[in-house]
């Protein structure tokens, strides 16, 4: 039997058997939904169907109904994509490299952060899809035989490279996700009383029945897909950023962009992990399971990557000045000084400046503050795309060509609805999905539980 | 692990902790009984070497997944940017695949863990007969909550020897 040091703290707080962790995990789905989560759901319904409108009003009239024009042909559609890719990111980071890590404290969140990849990953899809204009053509970026020739796609080109990246991300996430649900749908099935709901975690469970042999595989899938899916997740927002990195817009074209937007992404990620979790462990009491250790823990993740981020910033302007460029130089002063200096320095206060204030262990374990800045955090990232995006090409090279942007109603319509959407679907999943890995957080009980700790360290006294 | 045809009558024994359990599969298997199955709640760490299962071999079939990904990966892209179609696209070489090989690393890279991910994710449903819709496959329901179930064709002893190993129920199937 192994054994946990006693310095570290406890993962699962409480007297807490094999059985009330079943309990636990399973009350969510067992219980009626509470009327706060009926309100939640309504609103973002409503969210959604705005978003479902706005997209149809932009599909049958076209997207000149978005603010977009010669100058600044992407706007709002790429910093949402871009943003919601980078929200994705967290997931796969938590079930993928923290497993490869070996970080215990990564098992009562990583089933609610892979979910919130994937559904963040959804939203991010359909902000390129529908900017294609003719969306029912959207097959045409895929390498299909076709009457043209066949006139093939250019996998010379990085938005290519992004269609490849973004699928395969998407599926292997989804892959991964899966494979560590269907133990626990198998939890619920077994104790469904309702023939229905038995009859849906039956379908829902494939079967599962524990058997040695299998759990034995599943560990070791498990660990390969960590190991596939730890450079997969690196790859994903470095070919998003090579979308810019590869043209020649100021601003855009340099070498700094693949690590600085993973980090970008790694710290807007954590961010929406903390938000959720922070609601989730309050409305389905799982105090004992996500505790502030885990929030601390990424707390911290989120001040290391912020900072990541801070000094990308400075480097970004350092080299604007050394190259010499022109160009380059009046990109970065323009942003902080031009007409768009205000998207720069909401930037600027909430990536760089807030989560310095991290450093502080009572700040980071203060619940409020958490919340506070995990949405501050994600506002900033969000800032951090349109700067890069439309004040890089706003100021074209001809003077004459010089434009400002503003959204339509349209685009911000899209843009809620898909904040809709994916609430929808967060909130579907919470009352339907085990949202704690518990097969694999029981794994933990006997070393990181704190009675199970308490009991140990007692006993060990005596000899 | 299909049953054996011959129809010896099973025994399942239950266990209520995993310590116990471990120990247990030890003494029964050192008493020269043969254990069929063993279903647990949760991968109980060092079961499957106290019970002689040998190393699962998938992650060597997701390598050869990879492999297959990347293959395709390569034909695709020399099929279609050089051979079937070559195109001069932002100046970039494509006289061979070799010197535009650069520009194709992310699709190799992407198609690798595709097909690795998926195909091995397709061979662990299949080899475990996990598909949608399937039967449980655990006898008792509790055995995914917080009981362990060791099943072993009935022999002579056994009972015996699995009240001393530490069962808190068994019962004859």
């Amino acid at each position: 039997m192994h054994y946990e040091s006693t310095e570290r703290k406890p993962l699962i707080l409480g007297d807490k058997s094999y059985h009330q962790i079943t309990e636990d995990v399973v009350r969510p789905i067992e219980t009626a939904a509470p009327r706060a989560w009926w309100i939640a759901f309504s609103i973002a319904l409503v969210m959604f169907l705005w978003g479902v409108g706005s997209l149809a009003y932009t599909v049958a009239t076209g997207i000149g109904v978005w603010g977009l024009n010669k100058t600044v042909g992407w706007a709002w559609d790429i910093t949402n994509f871009v943003w919601w890719v980078g929200i994705g990111h967290a997931g796969t980071l938590i079930s993928a490299v923290l497993l490869l890590f070996r970080q215990r404290w990564r098992m009562a969140i990583n089933r609610s952060a892979e979910a919130m990849t994937i559904f963040s990953v959804i939203q991010a899809g359909l902000f390129p899809l529908f900017h294609m204009g003719r969306v029912w053509l959207a097959y045409w970026v895929f390498p299909i035989p076709n009457q043209y020739g066949s006139l093939w796609v250019n996998f010379n080109s990085p938005l290519l490279w992004d269609v490849f990246a973004i699928s395969t991300y998407l599926t292997v996430s989804v892959v991964f996700w899966y494979v560590g649900l269907i133990p626990d749908f198998a939890m619920v099935r077994d104790r469904a009383i309702n023939p229905v709901q038995k009859h849906i975690y039956k379908i829902l469970s494939f079967g599962w029945g524990g058997k040695a042999k299998a759990w034995q595989r599943f560990e070791e899938v498990s660990l390969v897909l960590a190991g596939l899916a730890t450079p997969l997740v690196l790859s994903v927002h470095t070919i998003v950023s090579m979308d810019f990195a590869t043209s020649v817009i100021p601003g855009w074209h340099t070498t700094i962009f693949p690590p600085y937007f993973v980090a970008g992404a790694i710290f807007s990620g954590f961010a929406m992990v903390q938000t959720l979790l922070l609601i989730v462990r309050k409305v389905f009491k799982m105090e004992d399971y996500i505790t502030i250790q885990h929030i601390e823990m990424m707390n911290i993740v989120i001040m290391v990557t912020g900072s990541i981020v801070g000094v990308a910033y400075i480097t970004e302007l350092f080299i604007a000045w050394y190259s010499g460029v022109e160009y380059e130089q009046y990109a970065f002063l323009n942003r902080a000084t031009g007409p768009y200096w205000w998207a720069y320095w909401s930037m600027m206060t909430c990536n760089v400046f807030s989560p310095q204030l991290m450093w502080s262990k009572k700040l980071r374990t203060n619940l409020v503050f958490t919340f506070v800045i995990s949405i501050v955090v994600n506002i900033g990232m969000w800032f951090e795309r349109f700067v890069i995006i439309v004040t890089s090409l706003h100021r074209d090279y001809l003077p004459s060509s010089w434009s400002m942007f503003s959204p339509s109603f349209v685009e911000v319509g899209i843009f809620v609805g898909t904040i809709g959407f994916f609430f929808t679907l967060f909130l579907l999943y919470a009352r339907t999905f085990p949202v704690i890995a518990q097969a694999e957080l029981k794994t933990i009980l006997k070393t990181s539980g704190e009675a199970q700790k308490k009991l140990h360290n007692d006993h060990g006294a005596h000899h | 692990m299909a049953h054996t045809t011959e129809s010896v009558p099973l025994v399942r024994a239950m266990y209520h902790d995993d310590d116990v359990l471990i120990s247990a599969v030890k003494q029964i298997r050192a008493a020269g009984f043969k254990i069929s199955e063993v279903y647990t709640p949760f991968p109980v760490h060092g079961l499957d070497k106290a019970m002689g299962l040998k190393e699962s071999r998938i992650a060597v079939a997701a390598f050869m997944y990879g492999l297959f990904g990347l293959t395709v990966a390569v034909t695709l892209t020399w099929y279609m940017m050089i051979s079937d179609w070559p195109q001069n696209i932002g100046g970039k070489p494509n006289i061979n695949w070799a010197m535009n090989m650069p520009a194709f690393v992310p699709i190799l890279f992407e198609m690798t863990v595709f097909f690795a991910a998926h195909l091995m994710v397709w061979t662990y449903l299949v080899i475990n007969g996990l598909y949608p819709g399937a039967d449980a496959k655990n006898p008792d329901p509790r055995t995914t909550d917080d009981y362990f179930m060791v099943e072993l064709p009935a022999a002579e002893g056994l009972i015996e020897a699995l009240q001393k190993s530490g069962a808190v129920e068994i019962a004859e199937a």
